[in-house]
Parts: structure tokens; sequence; C-alpha cells
């Protein structure tokens, strides 16, 4: 019964870096362009959320001010400053972008102050759900899965089955062939950051009932969003939701039982040292392993 | 009668030539604290009390104008040493304070206390610095580390919690607050888990307490992870099942209001609350709330407590911190009246103070306020101070 609320944990929480990796993994992989700004994005789409939350009182309004906000910022972003960045290599880029880190954590700092906010849980998402008898799981981290679900099927026939999906997959793999063939790549980027901020934007919306609002939020995850993306091999979608997944899994699982089976064979205060070092590292021991293995992510996205 | 304006003319003129004398030499006071980042809140907090205090004497503490130089050390301690370096040998600055963590605290106070200049924390406290290493040109007006972990262990003995699970994020002061509630708590501990300290997700270990069936939980998860704890233990619907007993870093207005009604019930030791009794203590939060628009956390309390210390200190030495054998003897007798209440200094010169128990109830507004409702301790020290030698 603990195994199965674990797991669900393990999903719910793998879902959530989905939500951010999908983006990221779309902007790296399609644009060339590492972006260490998408957590600034995530805390734009958390910070406007709970403002709205808490000047309308209304979960709608939040959630389309929290998208909306990180999405037009981020098409700006990308207007602005990113297209400078594209021809340049990858050192330029993270240094550019870490600049943008530094430059939204003290606009926020400036607009919000320094305190964590307060984010409004929607009413009817407050409450718990008995799945299995004795072990009530919250109605807000099924919808989080529930709207991670939903995304995943959203971006599979988005990059499936239209004919944007189609320029995305082809400029995925040869962007000089298809700037030759007429399209407007310059669009498709702006739109590709756009959708990638707006899913960023709906992860900060979706943590903010869960997390801390606070500056600096964006930067707690990155890693293991940078994680997920790299085991899922980048640029590709069902790779990041995979990588999310198995991610999300590893971490809660090795946090919840490590310990407690190392305890049949070695001593409690051993086996919380070994436990809590074992599951701090399972995350990059599994990046380790599935590289050493698949040097390219589990699915590589170019050919 | 003309004579008469003349000399008050030239009294007028004197005097304000002494002031000019004296407002051209003010104290200087380093102030390196942590102002950006998520713990940023808190270095704000102690600034800004210690700048209240300023104020209301009209840029004077004791009677003695000081110039305070605000630092951010960004929580990294290699940021702080190299403020610390620049203020101590090419401003000759001889008085600082304002750290809030401990492993700042840790690298720079050396520095200072090896160049003769004092410390006064308004904050850090580790243990160290409190026994075989304490010094007399450092003084903490806070606590010590351990105390309040203590507290909140003496707390979980007195509402009667036979199993405890407790909590903390995996560095020294997560480990030194699970030790120091477990020096004082009598029953068992049927739970100990160190969490990481930039997690955000704390499903795994909300199943374990639900597993473990404690009668309550004791968590030290500071700043933003205390506030995602918080959440997460309401959410998981633990919250009406499972009390919690906190640490006053666990729990201050200011998480308090991005918590919201969630923390409603949860029990908190701490040495200070905004509802005390006390003159000093009214007038600071009624003065804090007019000039802030906030209500105060006890960083802001323990920063107008620091910044009255050292007033009192001034006053007694007229403002000659060189004097530094008087200037020490005047912080020693802690001749102010603290927003504590009663407050000395024991032999390591850390506080001997009064421990509260707070609850979070709903106020009058319907928003959930810290209150008052009991005694933990009175006159309590520190479990270090046998080992200080001066």
């Amino acid at each position: 019964m603990l195994l199965a609320e674990q797991v669900l944990n393990g999903a719910e929480f793998g879902i959530m870096l989905f939500l951010l990796a999908a983006g990221l993994t779309l902007v790296f992989g399609i644009m060339g362009l590492i972006n260490l700004a998408h957590g600034s994005l995530y805390m734009i789409g958390a910070f406007a959320a709970a403002w709205a939350g808490n000047a309308t009182g209304s979960f709608l309004m939040a959630l389309l001010t929290g998208m909306g906000a990180a999405a037009v910022i981020g098409m700006a972003v990308e207007a602005l400053v990113l297209r400078r960045l594209y021809a340049r290599d990858h050192l330029d880029q993270v240094v550019a972008t870490f600049g943008l880190i530094l430059f939204f954590n003290e606009a926020a700092t400036m607009l919000f102050g320094r305190q964590p906010l307060f984010a409004r849980m929607p009413p009817w998402l407050g409450g718990s759900v008995e799945l299995l008898p004795g072990v009530p799981y919250p109605a807000y981290r099924l919808a989080i899965i529930a709207v991670g679900l939903l995304v995943a099927l959203g971006l599979y026939l988005l990059v499936a089955r239209t004919r944007l999906g189609m320029l995305i997959r082809a400029g995925n793999s040869d962007r000089e062939m298809v700037r030759a063939l007429g399209v407007d790549i310059g669009l498709i980027y702006t739109l590709v950051f756009g959708l990638g901020a707006l899913l960023a934007g709906l992860a900060g919306v979706m943590a903010g009932p869960v997390f801390s609002v606070q500056v600096g939020m964006g930067e707690q995850v990155l890693i293991l969003t940078f994680v997920v993306i790299i085991i899922g091999g980048i640029g590709s979608v069902r790779g990041a939701f995979v990588g999310a997944l198995l991610v999300g899994m590893v971490d809660t699982l090795t946090r919840a039982f490590l310990p407690g089976l190392l305890k049949l064979v070695l001593s409690t205060s051993d086996a919380d040292a070994v436990g809590n070092g074992v599951s701090s590292m399972a995350v990059y021991l599994l990046m380790a392993a599935v590289l050493l293995w698949r040097p390219r992510g589990l699915f590589p996205a170019h050919g | 009668m003309g004579i008469g304006i003349k000399a008050f003319g030239a009294a007028a003129l004197a005097m304000g030539l002494t002031c000019q004398a004296f407002a051209a030499d003010p104290v200087k006071i380093g102030m390196i604290t942590t102002l950006s980042g998520p713990g940023g809140y808190l270095g704000e907090d102690v600034r800004d009390g210690f700048q209240l205090a300023i104020d209301q004497d009209s840029g004077k503490l004791g009677g003695v104008p000081v110039a305070v130089e605000v630092e951010d050390d960004g929580l990294k301690p290699g940021a702080a040493k190299d403020i610390a370096q620049r203020m101590l040998a090419s401003e000759h600055i001889k008085l600082m304070t304002g750290i809030i963590f401990s492993n700042v605290a840790g690298a720079v106070v050396p520095d200072i206390l090896d160049a003769g200049a004092f410390y006064v924390s308004p904050n850090a406290a580790p243990s160290g610095f409190a026994g075989k290493d304490c010094n007399k040109n450092y003084f903490v007006v806070a606590w010590q580390n351990d105390a309040l972990h203590e507290a909140a262990g003496e707390y979980a003995n007195q509402l009667g919690y036979k199993k405890m699970f407790i909590l903390a994020p995996n560095y020294q002061a997560g480990k030194d607050s699970l030790g120091g509630f477990k020096r004082t708590y009598k029953g068992e501990v049927v739970g100990e888990i160190y969490t990481k300290l930039d997690q955000t997700d704390f499903a795994p270990e909300l199943a374990q307490i639900r597993d473990a069936k404690p009668d309550a939980v004791f968590q030290f998860e500071p700043g933003g992870l205390g506030i995602t704890f918080l959440k997460q233990y309401v959410q998981a619907g633990l919250m009406d099942k499972i009390p919690m007993v906190l640490a006053s870093p666990s729990m201050d207005a200011r998480t308090l209001g991005a918590v919201g009604e969630a923390a409603l019930g949860v029990q908190v030791a701490s040495h200070w609350n905004s509802d005390f009794d006390n003159a000093a203590n009214k007038q600071f939060v009624a003065a804090y709330e007019a000039k802030f628009h906030r209500t105060p956390t006890y960083y802001a309390a323990m920063g107008y407590d620091t910044a009255r210390l050292i007033g009192s200190a001034l006053k007694a030495t007229g403002g000659d911190v060189d004097k530094a054998d008087a200037f020490r003897a005047a912080l020693r007798k802690a001749d102010f009246p603290s927003v504590r209440g009663a407050f000395k200094f024991g032999a390591n010169q850390h506080p001997i103070e009064d421990w509260y128990e707070l609850k979070v109830v709903k106020g009058e507004d319907g928003k959930p306020i810290l209150k008052t409702v009991g005694t933990i301790y009175k006159d309590r020290g520190d479990a270090y101070a046998a080992e200080c030698k001066m």
C-alpha cells in the first residue's frame, strides 16, 4: 500500500518535471539553444498566477494570467535577446541566459519583495481522494497528473499530426534545408519558444499551491529538468516524458525505500547515512548509466 | 537684551559646531547580511529592525551618531569574507553585525575577531563559538542555535507526545536541529529523515510519516522549504491527524503569510513573538508596522534588539569603540529594554532568556496569526556555556 502511494508520488513528481522538460527539450533540440532562463519562465508563471489568484480569487484567472505572462515574456525575450544568440556557441548562450536569470530574479524581488508569496489552491481541488482504503491522496496532485497527461497527449498530436509539428520535426533534423525550402524558420523559432514558455508557465501555475512561490524557485528544478532531457534524448518530447517519469520514480522510490532496505544489512545510522547519500545521487547515477548505454539518450531526436 | 541675544547666538553656534564635529565622525557599523536569494527576506528584516532603532533615535544609537554600511553576502561565505576584509582593513570598522546563516558566520567571524573588532550577532550562533571557541569580542543577541530545538523538544514533552517523527535538511544546521531536539525530548523518535536542501517534493517523506503513525512531527525546514513542506503536509490530509511542533525559524510572520490557513494549529517554540505584552515590544511592533506595513518577524525583532544593545554600550562609553574593555563591559551588562522582556548574557556572552509556546490561530480579521499561549523555559542558557573559557 505504501509502495502504491509512493509510485503515485513518483509519477506525480515526474509529470511535474515533464511539464518543464517538454518546453526545454523543444527549445534545446530544435533551436539548439541552451536556455538556462527556462526556470525563470516557470517562476514568472508561478508569480503571475499567485498575484492574479490573490487579486481576483479565481483559479481560472490565475491559470490564464500565469500561462499568458510566461508565454508573452518568453516570446519577448526570444525576440529581444535570444535571437542574437542562435549563431553563437553554447558558452555565449549560457552566459546570456544566466544573465537573464539574474535579471528576472531581481525584477521579481523589486516587484513582489523578498518573501515567498501565498498561492491560492482552488477550493474544489483542496480535498483528498481515497484511492486505496486508508490512503487519502491529495486531489490537487491527481489534477497535476491529469494535466500532465493531457499536455503529453496534446504535444504528441501537435508534433506528429499537424503541419506545424511537421515543420518542427523538419527543423529539428535539418534546419538549413527547411530554410532553403522557403519556410520562415524565425517565426517557427518564436512559436516554439513561446510554446516552451507557455508550458513552463503552466508548470509554474500548477506548482504554486504545492511548492513555495519564491525568487529563485526556477533554479531549484532547472538541474533536474536538464537531467530529464539528457536522459530522454535532446529534442524528443517522448524522451522527455519517459525521462521525467524515470527521474521522478527513481528519486521518489530511492528516497522512500533505500534507507529502509539498507537497514536490513547495516546499522541504523549507517543505513541512514548511506541511504541518504545514494538517494541524493540516484538520479545522476541513472543519467550516467543511461548515457553509457545510449550516449544520445533514450529517444534521440536527430536520426 | 542685545547681549543676551548675542550670547544665545554664540551658544547656538557653538552647539552647532559640536554637533557638526560629531556628525562628521559617526561610529561606523558594518552590517553583512543576506539580502538576495530565497533567504533574502531574513536579512531585509534584520536590516529594517536595526535601522528602525537608529531612525527612532534620529540617526543615533544611545545618543551617539552612527553610520551603518549594509552589504549583501548572497549567502556565500566567500563573498562575505571579502566584504569583511574590506570593511576591516580599508575602512577600519570596529563593530560588525548582521550575519543570518551559520555557514557564513563560521567563515567570517574569525576574521573579524582576529582583527580585534567586535561582532554582535543578530541571528547565527553556531555551537563552536558558544563553547570552546568563544571569544570576548563575540556577542549573540538572538540565541544559541541548538537552544531553539531544545525548547521545541521540551515543548513536545509538555504537550505529552510519546512518539515523534523528526526531519530536517541534510546540512550542518539540520543535523544540529535534530541533535538539539533529541537532547531534551524524552519520548521515542519513531522516524528520522534528512531531506535534501533543494528538495521541492516531500510526498515520499509524507507517506513515511503516515506509515509510522507518530503522535506528532517536528521539522526544521527553514524558509521556502518549510512553506513547501507545510502546504504538502496539509494537502496530504496529515495536519488534522498528526500535529506539528516547530522551532521558530520554520514559522515566522512572513512564512505564515505564504502558507496561509494551512498553518492553523501548528505549535511553535520561540523566544519572541509580536504579541508580547511589554512596553519595549509594543512600541517596537507599532513603529515597525507603521514604517514597513508588515508584521515584524523575530529577525526584525533581533535586528532591533541588536541595535539597542549596541546603543546601550555606545552610550556608556560615549561612542568610543576603541576603548575595547569599557565597550565590552558595557555590552555584557545588556542594559537595554529587550523586546523579549527578560534578557541577559551568560558567561559565553550568549543569551539567557525565556522560551514560549506559540500557536497558529485565526486572528480577529480571520487571517492566521501566531499567538503566545504559554511558557516552555524560564531563564534558559545553552548547552555549550560550560565549555567556554574566556
